[in-house]
């Protein structure tokens, strides 16, 4: 009998419930036991991605591990929007000690549960990208080196939002921030060579390193419950759109982190020590231009003329991408 | 090998050894459960020796976190103290800065974190040898200070220190001066674990990260709360005030000998000129009394031991009497002037002793009999002049050297190594 | 109070050696304080380490400027370190070498000395005899307990071997006694136990 490939799309929130799965293979948030680790009333932004990825990503934790979790949290968003005084939305024992030290931070729990024989009780360090990547990065590469049992989770919205959008070493080329503003004769921020932040992790050689976007949240709560069954230090970045500082609207926030992955700007894997030992295929490839007219922070390369030149090299990069991390699969983009 | 019978009976240790190895021992003994540890001298061979202890399972049960950074190494002692383990550091001079937005955490949060200070000058210039720059530029950062005159109060102060932290939430740095205390050999009494046990319980946190009570650690606080919350803090450390003598003397009926405590005073009940230092100089000090006393100078000295919190009743109770007060210290306030001496002003305010500050010791220079035997003759000769700065044994004619050479040119160069080559030592390869 | 102040280079051992003789003082109930100067850790370096004994508790804290001995463990820094500030006439100096005063260009200073206070010993051929290695540290001691006699042979010996054991420990007391007795044979006194 003939056989047909058939392309199924994860459509996200919707379908969280989908009674057509496998009740073990349906998300945490469609059981009634789930933690809401992360309650409601936080102060997010309407259409937060991290505020989304970290519902998801702590509440696999908490099934994980049996509700045996302690986190440590950078200062910025998160943070911020999720203990307004005197209030938290946390319902797990929680610290957020300083911006650049969750990872340390992270690790001295993870110490001090291991002296008292607390083997049961797992540890989550996370942040957005500005602490994790820059000021937090010199910590978050000692935690890896040293193989400390913490997962580290980057929700990661490509700039220092909390403080009003300012260019962190996420910021993508050409993106207007507030310091990378569309003036003079290079738009936007600049064209370096990146920092991947899951590279650098695997460069370390640590258990196991994902990707993640939340456009597809049941890969999420995989990748962080599969996290969950390795001891040593694990990674986890998560794309979370952010519609403030993007500029975007708040109810594309899903679509825009399927389009990042549709266009190969965010490979999505997982690799363990050091090895890249899956890739999440492009199912419908997109050129980037319809990734980025959604933002307005990349507003100023559609003007009058566009600035196709720039739009070009994020072009390219999205095919290094794709070449580099085997996006397609055999039969291509549709 | 010698011991001694204290006057609880137990037989304690005596024995002639690095100060480094003695503090290192006495931590260990008072079940440290969580130490992070980065190197930087001179602090280095006590957190050698606690490795050493850890390794071999003397000091068990122990995670001891080589970590990456000294900010790394507060911030680990964070996690761990929040997470209900007793968490100790170490550090001096540059690494003491690097962590400061951790210090501040760490006391703003009420994590009782006991710590090491290996005094050591503070750069540029870089410097490597003793003075107080280091502890003292973090006074204000909510950390309880004590200071060690001996290598063997250093011992005790840390025994007396976790105990203080735990009862108070508060942290705590046991300073002694790098070098002199840390890398000299003496005889030192190590208290033996039943003595430690007996004095110290273990660690029971007012607040823990646990999951079945979990709670949010660390959230901002508004305009709305933020003062209150600053206050307690203050309020906390002034209970130090009781709890640190309450503390030396429970120690002192334990272990049959003095330590710690809030002031020392040495023959200035009936002093008219009364010294007035913190470290391991007031041994130099107490000698250079003596032989005075010998004269017939009615001269005392009081060793400040728990600087922060500042014992204003006790310094000023200790010094009223006296006509002339002369505070030696390790560090200054650029700009200002003495900082130990600043604060006994404070204590004197209303009273009408001279009081004059002088900085000695920068860097690691030697402050020797000889030197304050002539500062002590000038103040006493009335040759001090009231409320200047006074460096000793500073070299004048090299300061000028290099104003001059400011004035000339305007691309005078580095002031250190413009210096280091008028002393010959750039250039020559001497030493 | 008795102070000596030994010179010599980074990895000579002379700040063991002050170590070491702080410990042999302490084992004759003696109040003992051994310090070094410091600069960065480096190899050949030169290094001053200092060792104050006294029948009570030592309070200074201050490099010793008036040593009543001095011990030299590297002669080559004879002519570019001032050695021997703060000596005094009734002074005990020791030094590391096979030549001898003359030969090393100091016997003009040394008359200003008594005589059985100062001594050459070829401290580094002992030790490369005993222990295979030029550490002379060991045998400077063993020496200085004969010229000197603020402590006792037995005192150098126990500290070496608690600071050494096994082996190591054995061949350094080997050392430093042959060292005391070269030293006796030299100044000609009388052998205190």
């Amino acid at each position: 009998m003939p056989e047909q490939p058939i392309k199924l799309y994860q459509v996200g929130t919707f379908a969280v419930g989908n009674r057509l799965l496998d009740p073990e293979q349906r998300s945490v948030q469609a059981r009634m036991e789930r933690s809401n680790t992360l309650t409601s009333g936080h102060r997010a932004c309407q259409g937060c991605g991290e505020a989304l990825g970290a519902r998801y990503a702590l509440d696999a934790a908490m099934r994980a591990t049996g509700g045996r979790l302690i986190a440590a949290n950078a200062t910025g968003c998160l943070e911020v929007f999720s203990t307004p005084y005197p209030e938290s939305s946390w319902q797990l024992p929680w610290l957020h000690s300083l911006f650049g030290n969750a990872p340390a931070v992270a690790t001295g729990i993870a110490a001090a549960l291991k002296v008292k024989g607390r083997t049961d009780v797992r540890v989550i360090g996370q942040g957005g990208d500005g602490g994790t990547m820059d000021i937090g990065f010199a910590c978050l590469s000692g935690m890896f080196e040293r193989n400390d049992d913490v997962l580290y989770i980057c929700y990661d919205n490509e700039a220092y939002m909390n403080t009003g959008v300012q260019r962190s070493s996420a910021t993508p080329p050409a993106a207007r921030t507030a310091n990378t503003k569309p003036v003079g004769s290079e738009p936007g921020n600049v064209f370096g060579q990146g920092k991947s932040a899951p590279l650098i992790a695997m460069a370390h050689e640590i258990p196991y390193v994902a990707t993640a976007t939340v456009a597809e949240l049941r890969d999420l709560e995989y990748k962080i419950e599969r996290a969950m069954e390795f001891h040593g230090a694990r990674y986890v970045h998560v794309f979370v759109p952010c519609p403030l500082g993007w500029g975007c609207a708040s109810n594309d926030t899903i679509r825009i982190a399927r389009l990042v992955k549709e266009t190969g700007l965010f490979p999505v894997f997982e690799a363990e020590h050091g090895e890249v030992v899956s890739v999440s295929k492009i199912r419908r490839r997109v050129p980037v231009e319809e990734y980025l007219r959604p933002q307005r922070r990349y507003a100023h390369l559609f003007g009058d003329p566009p600035r196709t030149d720039v739009i070009e090299r994020i072009q390219a990069t999205a095919d290094r991408n794709i070449r580099r991390f085997g996006l397609l699969d055999d039969e291509g983009a549709s | 090998m010698p011991t001694r019978s204290t006057r609880s009976g137990r037989r304690a240790l005596r024995r002639q050894m690095e100060g480094s190895q003695a503090v290192a021992a006495a931590v260990a003994r008072c079940r440290p459960e969580v130490i992070s540890a980065y190197p930087i001298s001179p602090q280095t061979h006590i957190v050698e020796g606690l490795s050493d202890l850890v390794r071999t399972g003397e000091l068990a049960p122990c995670e001891y976190l080589m970590v990456e950074s000294e900010f790394a190494a507060m911030s680990a002692a964070i996690g761990a103290s929040a997470a209900g383990a007793r968490a100790y550091t170490a550090t001096a001079s540059q690494g003491l800065l690097y962590m400061v937005e951790a210090l501040y955490n760490a006391s703003g949060l009420g994590l009782p974190i006991v710590m090491t200070v290996a005094n050591r000058a503070i750069g540029a210039p870089i410097n490597i040898w003793n003075d107080h720059s280091d502890s003292m530029s973090q006074r204000d950062s909510g950390w309880i200070q004590l200071y060690a005159e001996t290598t063997q109060e250093a011992v005790d102060l840390h025994v007396q220190a976790f105990k203080l932290a735990e009862e108070l939430s508060l942290p705590v740095m046991v300073c002694m001066d790098g070098f002199i205390l840390t890398h000299a050999y003496e005889a030192v009494d190590v208290p033996t674990q039943e003595q430690v046990d007996a004095i110290l319980p273990p660690f029971e946190p007012r607040q823990l990260l646990d999951p079945d009570e979990p709670v949010t650690i660390g959230a901002m606080v508004g305009p709305e709360a933020f003062a209150e919350v600053k206050y307690l803090m203050h309020a906390k450390q002034m209970q130090a005030l009781d709890l640190v003598p309450e503390i030396a003397s429970e120690f002192s009926q334990a272990f049959g000998r003095s330590s710690g405590g809030l002031i020392h005073p040495y023959r200035s009940a009936d002093a008219d000129t009364i010294v007035v230092a913190l470290g391991s100089v007031l041994g130099t000090i107490e000698e250079v009394v003596d032989e005075l006393r010998e004269q017939g100078v009615k001269i005392g000295a009081v060793g400040i031991r728990c600087f922060r919190p500042y014992p204003l009743e006790e310094i000023r109770a200790s010094l009223q009497h006296a006509r002339r007060i002369v505070v030696i210290e390790k560090a200054f306030a650029v700009g200002i002037g003495g900082i130990v001496g600043q604060n006994v002003r404070l204590a004197l305010s209303g009273l009408g002793a001279q009081v004059h500050d002088v900085v000695a010791g920068l860097g690691g220079r030697a402050i020797t009999k000889r030197s304050l035997h002539r500062l002590l003759a000038d103040a006493l000769g009335d040759r001090l002049e009231p409320g200047r700065l006074t460096f000793l044994d500073l070299d004048w004619e090299l300061v000028e050297r290099e104003l001059r050479r400011t004035r000339e040119k305007r691309r005078s160069g580095p002031h250190a190594e413009n210096i280091l080559r008028d002393l010959g030592v750039v250039a020559s390869g001497s030493h | 109070m008795f102070q000596v102040r030994i010179h010599g280079r980074g990895g000579q051992g002379v700040v063991t050696a002050a170590e070491l003789l702080s410990v042999a003082a302490f084992g004759e109930g003696r109040h003992a304080q051994a310090f070094p100067t410091f600069g960065s850790e480096r190899t050949g370096a030169p290094v001053v380490a200092f060792c104050r004994i006294d029948d009570k508790e030592i309070r200074l804290r201050e490099p010793i400027t008036d040593p009543d001995a001095v011990i030299v463990q590297d002669p080559t820094l004879l002519h570019q370190v001032d050695l021997f500030v703060g000596l005094g006439t009734e002074g005990y100096l020791l030094v590391n070498t096979s030549r001898s005063f003359a030969e090393l260009g100091l016997d003009e200073f040394v008359r200003r000395f008594r005589a059985e206070r100062l001594l050459t010993v070829p401290a580094t051929e002992i030790a490369r005899e005993h222990l295979g290695r030029p550490v002379p540290n060991a045998v400077l001691l063993g020496s200085f307990a004969a010229l000197a006699g603020v402590v006792s042979l037995e005192s150098v010996r126990a500290a070496i071997l608690e600071k050494f054991p096994g082996e190591t420990g054995r061949r350094n007391v080997a050392a430093a006694e042959a060292a005391y007795a070269h030293t006796q044979h030299e100044i000609g006194a009388p052998s205190p136990a």
